[in-house]
């Protein structure tokens, strides 16, 4: 089983090679000078990341209105997100680890369970919820809740629904290799419990708050199918992705696929340190 | 004793925030949509109880049909991913070592840091008429003409595994971690070929993983919504689309909402009987993965 025969070693080359084909072929026609993303190649050009639009008629991903606007309204979601993610996940993997109170293994298994939902059915059953919510509340206050209808608020509450699980699960696994002799150490020193929270605890999970951050992000920034339903004017990128990619695009959507690529890589890049960290 | 209230306080405060999440975002939404997937429209915005949008999904072949080919196409794509993913798997956790090993893991992992999309975005640009591979096939003379790879049951079923790939491979990985080479190399002492030692040895010792990853491919196959539509065009027909198209192209909620808690009840159903048939637990699954 230790010598791996030709066969074998061939396939794992096959493989890897089928992993990155898609993407380097997105990445090459990035730089393609030719209206449309497909062969022949017509030679490189930048004019898809900072053109004015002379040549193709189409300004370049970082010029374009069209894509900055959809990139900030990713960023308005996902910090929230982010942010929100770790808040409510430390609280969370504190009641999992420290607190004790009957009913608590059946709220750990709810945690899991939006896990297992499909993300179009977390979609529209928020959406059909804050709807009937939202009706309800017009009548009786008279007046409009926007933030109810679908937009960006509401992805973001939609997102979070799934993205809590998983932070609360990585805040939770770092909480529970705690020693809690250096708490109670503190404590002993004469630490007031406000200051043994920010002087030995925090720090000590520090590295999972920003890993879970980061991951909150990220996920954030890829998710469609629950967007996809929460989503009103203001469309998030994967959604104007979507979109184009429909219509048939222009190596526009190659540039801002590369530039999320390069987003990607340098945040789980980042990831990848503070983990190494933690060991 | 006096500290009694304090601490039931303070816990009532840490609980208020997953009571909340839990609760508006997750419980009264599904039971929003299971009241709602019980309501029929009797007259203009007046609706009551009935089973009709569950009735329609019967007696519409489309929907059936669609919910059906969703159900079958999951399960063809999480085996085939299951064969495509343990060979790597099994390099990785068993032949490759050290940096390599690293290397190859985080080779892995990188494509599925990037969104869904783009990675969709790659296949459409490989496969179709005007794509990659059939630009090639015809500049190097193996072809006459282009050719349409895109927009057909191969396309879908190919996005769909190189999209679960990841979720396979490291729990498979994990699995095979823990395999003893002393057991191996005794299965091969005690005279078993190669095949007996991978059927007999590997494959049971690998079971939580084989377990964990096929229940999570399925789960993100039957669920997805971006791969079928675009790699499938109007070939796609997954049941997702079903539902986005009651929802918000058709607007009729309560048929849409019968779909969703359908497609809950199909998901849910196949975990379980997976669990069941190995006699592995959801906790330990998620664990595992």
């Amino acid at each position: 089983m230790n010598r791996p025969s030709l066969p074998w070693k061939l396939y794992i080359a096959a493989f890897y090679l089928f992993l990155f084909a898609p993407l380097l072929v997105v990445a090459i026609f990035a730089f393609n000078a030719s209206p449309f993303p497909s062969p022949p190649w017509k030679g490189f050009t930048l004019d898809w990341f900072i053109g004015s639009g002379g040549t193709f008629g189409k300004p370049g991903v970082l010029i374009d209105p069209i894509w900055l606007d959809t990139i900030a309204n990713s960023f308005k979601v996902a910090v929230p997100v982010a942010l929100l993610a770790v808040v409510v996940g430390t609280v969370n993997a504190w009641v999992l680890e420290r607190a004790e109170f009957p009913g608590k293994t059946f709220l750990s298994m709810m945690m899991l369970w939006p896990l297992v939902i499909p993300g179009v059915v977390l979609g529209i059953s928020i959406l059909a919820f804050f709807s009937r919510l939202a009706n309800g509340m017009e009548e009786w206050l008279q007046t409009d809740l926007d933030f109810l209808r679908p937009g960006l608020p509401l992805v973001v509450l939609g997102q979070l629904s799934f993205i809590l699980t998983i932070s609360t699960l990585i805040i939770a696994a770092r909480l529970r290799k705690f020693d809690r002799s250096l708490e109670e150490a503190a404590f002993d020193l004469g630490a007031s419990r406000a200051r043994v929270l920010r002087t030995v605890t925090l720090p000590f999970l520090s590295p999972a708050l920003i890993g879970a951050g980061l991951v909150a992000l990220l996920m954030s920034f890829e998710n469609f199918n629950t967007t996809l339903m929460l989503v009103g004017s203001e469309p998030p990128l994967p959604i104007t992705m979507y979109g184009q990619m429909r219509e048939g695009a222009t190596p526009a959507i190659n540039a801002v696929s590369l530039l999320l690529m390069l987003g990607v890589g340098g945040v789980a890049s980042i990831f990848a340190l503070t983990a190494k960290a933690e060991r | 004793m006096s500290r009694k209230p304090g601490i039931r306080f303070t816990l009532f405060l840490l609980l208020a925030p997953a009571v909340l999440w839990l609760g508006l975002l997750i419980v009264l939404p599904h039971v929003e949509i299971l009241v709602l997937s019980f309501s029929e429209r009797v007259a203009p915005r007046v609706y009551a109880f009935g089973f009709g949008n569950y009735l329609e999904f019967f007696t519409e072949p489309l929907y059936w049909r669609t919910f059906a080919r969703t159900a079958i196409m999951s399960i063809l794509v999480t085996a085939l991913t299951l064969v495509l993913a343990f060979p790597i798997a099994l390099y990785i956790a068993r032949v490759a070592q050290g940096r390599v090993k690293a290397m190859l893991l985080l080779l892995c992992l990188l494509p599925f840091w990037v969104s869904e999309l783009v990675r969709t975005l790659g296949w459409m640009m490989l496969l179709r008429e005007t794509g990659v591979v059939s630009y090639l096939l015809q500049a190097t003379g193996l072809t006459e003409q282009r050719i349409e790879f895109l927009y057909n049951d191969g396309a879908v079923i190919l996005g769909l595994v190189y999209g679960g790939l990841l979720f396979m491979i490291v729990p498979l990985a994990n699995a095979l971690e823990s395999l003893e080479p002393a057991v191996v190399e005794a299965g091969f002492d005690l005279g078993g070929s190669r095949w007996t030692v991978l059927r007999r040895i590997v494959v049971p010792h690998a079971m939580p993983g084989i377990v964990a990853g096929s229940i999570i491919v399925f789960m993100l196959t039957v669920g997805n919504f971006a791969t079928p539509v675009l790699l499938g065009g109007k070939n796609g027909l997954w049941f997702t689309e079903q539902i986005y198209a009651q929802f918000i192209t058709r607007f009729n909620w309560p048929q849409g909402a019968a779909f969703g808690m359908l497609l809950l009840l199909l998901s849910s159903a196949i975990v379980w009987a997976g669990l069941r048939l190995t006699g592995q637990s959801l906790g330990t699954t998620l664990k595992q993965a």
